[in-house]
């Protein structure tokens, strides 16, 4: 029996476990180590900062009933993977040896990076979101800035789409002309490809947010309200949103494998981590140059399933990521934007529809059932 | 590794990087790199051309070089502050 253990059961994990479970469990003991017996559909921490959640079981469950009882679970925190001696070290002093391991161990988020972070709110984290909903809650007038503190970040629409549903937000609360709402954008656009850049600066302008090009939030002053940008620019604010600075998993940077604030360095096609053909990374966890997204942690899951079970049964690996990420982007009023993307196609110029919306809503509705299975 | 003579000190590889794109790839190297120290960053991306030395001259930095390889454009960019 081969060992394959994998490192973390968030998105990326979970879909590689189910499918490896599902092609090659009578070849393979699958172990999944996850540091919390919860898994959280990130996505949904935008609709609870902004109360279209209400209750927080909506976007939770329990990782074991997700998982392919062939699967085994262990509920420990990772930190030390040990490469050379194939082999990685729990919390608990177990250890887990192995002849596959996948490192899907996401990123963390480190706000006290950035100088006078307490002055600010986030939607990175359950504690994050519900603080957000209730300031927002209490905001009648003024400035809201919504920035970047650190980049990578996960899900680089999201602030931008974030300004868009704080549009909708207000104008439901009937306040929308108390409140100015202000995107600092990292780039000279609002968006990193030019053709979605032009749609969503357009659909911006429409709703009256104002955006601010080439913004990367350096510190803020918590006394008197000003944010200011490592470009040199200054702004005041009533309430600051703020991305937080993200770096990978500390068990990663514990034990010598990241890079650039603790990335695992993969190849950008076959996954694997250096000459280490044993070691795969997915995901967040990786430096890969593709958005951080649940949807290439996904296709990247699906790739490496492949690949170790091809080998396993006396196969070629043959499974190639392509870069392929998609993702919707809700602009309020139940209209989105869709692109479909990857490392030799550009997104196209994308279009602001009803159609895209629902295509949202399906993505959080099947994401427990077609996606973490693998199904889709 | 150089480029035109000039000592790199890390490269990244941003080709078929769509989202986030090469320049929040190059601006999180620069925010990981010390004083004095030159990054090179690979672009297939068309829109790299204006922003990246866009983004650049606001941040401060310097813009070593701009050159035109087999496929994609290399950038080199000095952190200066
Ligand atoms: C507000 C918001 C909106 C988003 N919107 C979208 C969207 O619309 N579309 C999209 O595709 N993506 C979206 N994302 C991004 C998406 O949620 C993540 O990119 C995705 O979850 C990454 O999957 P992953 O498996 O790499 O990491 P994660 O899902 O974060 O999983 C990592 C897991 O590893 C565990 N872990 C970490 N360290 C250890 C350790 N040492 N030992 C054991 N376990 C460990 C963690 O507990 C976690 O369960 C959004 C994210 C946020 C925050």
């Amino acid at each position: 029996m081969k060992k394959i253990v994998i490192l973390g059961g968030g998105t990326g994990g979970t879909v590689v476990a189910n499918i490896l479970a599902r092609k090659i469990s009578r070849e393979a003991e699958i172990t999944l180590v996850n540091n919390s017996p919860q898994h959280i559909y990130q996505p949904g921490f935008l609709y609870l900062a902004l109360g279209e959640i209400l209750d927080e079981s909506k976007i939770t469950r329990e990782e074991e009933k997700l998982l392919d009882r062939k699967i085994r679970l262990v509920i420990d925190n990772a930190v030390k993977i040990d490469v050379q001696n194939r082999m990685v070290i729990l919390s608990s002093g177990k250890q887990l040896e192995y002849d596959y391991l996948v490192i899907s161990t996401g990123s963390r988020i480190v706000p006290e990076e950035v100088q006078g972070y307490e002055a600010s709110y986030h939607f990175y984290s359950l504690d994050g979101a519900r603080r957000l909903y209730e300031a927002l809650e209490r905001f009648r007038e003024g400035v809201i800035a919504v920035g970047i503190g650190g980049i990578p970040y996960k899900c680089p629409p999201a602030p931008a789409e974030f300004c868009c549903l704080l549009d909708y937000y207000f104008t439901k609360r009937g306040i929308r002309n108390k409140v100015e709402i202000h995107y600092l954008s990292p780039l000279p656009r609002t968006f990193p490809h030019e053709a979605v850049a032009e749609a969503i600066t357009k659909m911006m302008e429409k709703k009256g947010i104002h955006w601010h090009p080439m913004f990367n939030i350096e510190s803020i002053d918590p006394e008197k309200k000003i944010v200011n940008s490592l470009e040199g620019e200054s702004l005041k604010f009533d309430l600051l949103v703020m991305v937080p600075p993200h770096r990978g998993a500390e068990v990663i940077e514990a034990s010598g494998l990241g890079v650039d604030g603790g990335w695992v360095p993969v190849d950008k096609h076959t996954l694997q981590y250096k000459d280490y053909s044993e070691v795969y990374a997915i995901g967040d966890a990786t430096n890969l140059p593709v958005s951080k997204s649940g949807a290439a942690a996904h296709f990247e899951a699906k790739i490496v399933a492949d690949r170790i079970s091809s080998e396993i049964m006396g196969d070629e690996p043959r499974a190639m990521y392509d870069g392929r990420v998609l993702c919707f982007c809700d602009a309020g009023f139940r209209k989105a934007i869709y692109m479909d993307f990857n490392y030799e196609r550009p997104p196209k110029k994308p279009r602001f529809s009803y159609l895209w919306y629902l295509g949202k809503q399906m993505v959080n509705k099947f994401y427990w059932s077609l996606i973490l299975k693998g199904i889709v | 590794m150089s480029s035109g003579g000039i000592k790199i000190d890390k490269v990244v590889d941003a080709r078929g990087s769509h989202c986030p794109g090469p320049l929040m790839e190059l601006i999180k190297a620069i925010k990981n790199s010390e004083v004095g120290q030159v990054v090179a960053v690979y672009s297939t991306d068309s829109g790299s051309k204006t922003d990246i030395p866009l983004w650049v001259k606001k941040a401060g930095h310097e813009l070593i070089g701009v050159y035109e390889r087999d496929g994609y454009t290399e950038f080199v960019v000095k952190k200066t502050r």
